[in-house]
């Protein structure tokens, strides 16, 4: 284990010290964060603690796992959740189809005389198939995987219990194997859209932070990064545009995802400025709710348009 | 600051003080805390505070009171007055003309009679007789045959699989078993769906018209989120609480306490459609109302505009398994749906019932089990 190097920087890229410098980094790779969440990813890095995100759909949170995993120069290992997920497709699983291969294989030669030896030669590593959190704890490379464990309210408590020894160990323990241990700890993100309370035990073990909707100069920032193509004056229009609408009291108010998904659609029609034609033909990659479109339609186009 | 006392103490003194505030971080919170500290600056105001925000709070509500206590401890600006349990929430303003349905007269001849019965077999009298009429002791009596309640959902198919002696082949198991007998599969395993009881989401109105049975009620309710299955509690007054964490208490006084202490408008008026609106943005939306049991205690009286909550109750009955609701008044013999919120929702509900009894209750325990057919 490298821990002389780990000790002091934990899982940060060198040259980071204070969540400052963090900030600015994500920010070279367009994410905008902001101190509160520089903070909490250079706290998770620094201390190896897991981080759970919570918020709106469409704020941001995957997006985190993805910029640092490009940050950090390191592999993404992503683990969708849902109901029913278990041991088998989360963490491991025997490839028993290959172990009676081998039984046959060596039936056929006839070098079963030595069967104690042959049994242990079954549950082997060799024998064990990864899947995503198996696969980030024996992750071999310079850096840490990004383990990200994404919409951890749709599995169910079963599934947490075991992601209780994963995240707190940074251990897997298979019975007839053993327990694997991770060289170094990956950088765990969890997310949540709070469809349902993930339990406090597993809540504990993480560092913990709400992503809001932006404001408005940080949102135009994120379009500005994110969107470059966009004219300036069509950018600040979405932005206003979007900032009015989640005012509206609307089922679904949209992210920043839809602010993107906006503005990109807007650009792909050549629009150089926002005006209701433009709104009327978009609408869709904004509100996706029939009613949240109706609504806004009622509360006529110009108002968004905010001339 | 000339003496600066050890992060440690300064540390532990304000998780204390986030204790008291409501937002119970725990001693390894508080370690996790000083480990944070001790990475970033501890001389800046805003290393600090964002360095407690990530460890010591673990949902967006722990935000506010994180905030005010930080704002006492870390920079002295207000004083500890304030330092009860947290009571803010998501406020609506509220106006006292509340219109509230002529107050039941009781009628005082019953009184002798009903003592002659209770000789007999109390139990059968006081399962049918109306909870706006019960005495204290009769109530006593009710919260102990409240326990036989089982509040359970309708089942579902889960995508959980269980193993079966019949349904999906299984290779994991069969070939595991093969193992065993030298690597030839003698027997197959097969496993299925698990079935797994709905959510039940359980909404009260606690306006001063249901006042008679709001309690007993939120008794009901205690029992069904104690049972252990997914249950989820809300009061709805001027505004939405949720009280499910309040009411998980195995202790029913205690839970019954913990939830009045979070609700703040016990008897005023009802919007029923606004808070219905925020319950359907808020949570059931995102996915606590889908698939679920959604049970609405209420008289339908409301204040605001009706069309809102025929609104509302056409989300629900989207994203809801069933809608069940109960309204004391119809027990009433010749009761007609007349409040105008009672007569905007009922097009959206599955299941109309009484509940204003022992009886009424046990019928919808098996409503919301699904044993009880569509009537409505």
């Amino acid at each position: 284990m490298s821990e002389a190097v780990d000790g002091r920087r934990g899982a940060l890229p060198p040259g980071v010290s204070h969540s400052g410098d963090l900030d600015e980094r994500l920010r070279e790779r367009s994410y905008l964060a902001g101190e509160g969440l520089a903070t909490a990813i250079f706290l998770a890095l620094k201390l190896q603690r897991p981080l759970f995100l919570e918020g709106e759909a469409g704020v941001g949170k995957t997006e985190v796992a993805k910029v640092l995993s490009r940050m950090l120069n390191t592999s993404l290992i992503r683990l969708q959740c849902y109901e029913g997920i278990d041991v088998n497709q989360a963490v491991y699983e025997w490839d028993y189809a290959r172990q009676l291969l081998h039984i046959r294989t060596a039936e056929a030669l006839g070098a079963t005389e030595d069967r104690t030896h042959f049994e242990d030669e079954l549950y082997t590593r060799r024998f064990l198939v990864s899947r995503p959190l198996l696969s980030a704890i024996e992750h071999k490379g310079e850096n840490p995987p990004v383990l990200l464990i994404d919409e951890v309210d749709r599995a169910d408590d079963e599934f947490e219990a075991f992601l209780l020894e994963i995240l707190s160990e940074f251990a897997i323990t298979i019975p007839e194997f053993g327990t694997i241990r991770a060289e170094r700890p990956p950088v765990a993100i969890l997310t949540s859209n709070r469809t349902r309370e993930v339990h406090d035990a597993l809540k504990r073990r993480c560092l913990y932070y709400f992503i809001d909707h932006p404001g408005l100069e940080r949102e135009i920032e994120i379009v500005r990064l994110r969107v470059p193509d966009a004219e300036e004056a069509l950018t600040q229009q979405v932005v206003r545009a979007v900032q009015r609408l989640r005012n509206m009291d609307l089922y679904k108010p949209p992210g920043v995802a839809e602010t993107l998904d906006w503005t990109e659609a807007l650009v792909a029609l050549g629009a150089k400025e926002l005006d209701e034609d433009m709104i009327e033909a978009t609408l869709g990659s904004v509100l996706k709710y029939h009613e949240d479109q109706q609504r806004a339609l009622l509360q006529s186009l110009q108002f968004l348009a905010g001339s | 600051m000339t003496e600066e006392p050890p992060i440690l103490r300064m540390a532990v003194v304000f998780g204390r003080l986030l204790r008291r505030t409501g937002l119970a971080a725990g001693p390894d919170r508080v370690v996790e805390f000083v480990r944070a500290l001790e990475e970033l600056d501890v001389s800046n105001r805003d290393d600090v505070y964002w360095a407690g925000r990530v460890t010591l709070c673990s949902r967006q509500e722990h935000y506010e009171m994180y905030d005010r206590a930080f704002k006492v401890y870390w920079e002295g600006k207000e004083g500890l007055k304030f330092l009860g349990p947290p009571r803010t929430r998501y406020s609506v303003t509220m106006h006292d003309d509340s219109v509230q349905p002529p107050k039941k007269s009781v009628e005082k001849g019953e009184q002798g009679e009903e003592a002659v019965t209770l000789r007999y077999s109390p139990v059968d009298v006081l399962r049918k007789k109306d909870f706006a009429e019960y005495t204290p002791e009769e109530f006593a009596e009710l919260y102990r045959l409240m326990a036989d309640i089982g509040l359970s959902g309708a089942l579902r198919r889960s995508r959980r699989l269980e193993s079966a002696s019949r349904g999906r082949h299984d290779p994991r198991r069969s070939f595991q078993g093969a193992m065993r007998t030298g690597g030839e599969p003698m027997r197959h395993r097969y496993r299925k769906a698990r079935y797994q009881p709905r959510r039940v989401v359980l909404l009260c109105d606690v306006s001063g018209s249901m006042a008679s049975y709001s309690r007993t009620l939120l008794r009901f309710m205690h029992a069904g989120v104690a049972s252990g299955d997914p249950t989820e509690a809300f009061v709805l007054g001027t505004r939405l609480t949720r009280v499910t964490r309040e009411l998980a208490n195995r202790n029913p006084d205690r839970a019954l306490r913990g939830a009045s202490g979070a609700v703040e408008d016990w008897s005023g008026g009802t919007r029923l459609g606004d808070t219905l609106k925020e319950f359907v943005d808020r949570w059931g939306q995102r996915g606590m109302a889908r698939g679920a049991v959604v049970v609405i205690l209420s008289d339908g009286w409301d204040r605001g505009d009706v069309e809102v909550l025929a609104e509302q109750m056409r989300r629900i009955k989207r994203l809801a398994y069933r809608v069940i609701w109960v309204n004391p008044l119809k027990a009433a013999p010749n009761y007609q749906p007349l409040a105008r919120g009672m007569a905007a929702a009922l097009p959206s509900v599955d299941v109309f019932l009484s509940g204003h009894n022992y009886e009424s209750l046990e019928e919808l325990a098996r409503a919301i089990s699904g044993a009880a057919g569509q009537d409505r």
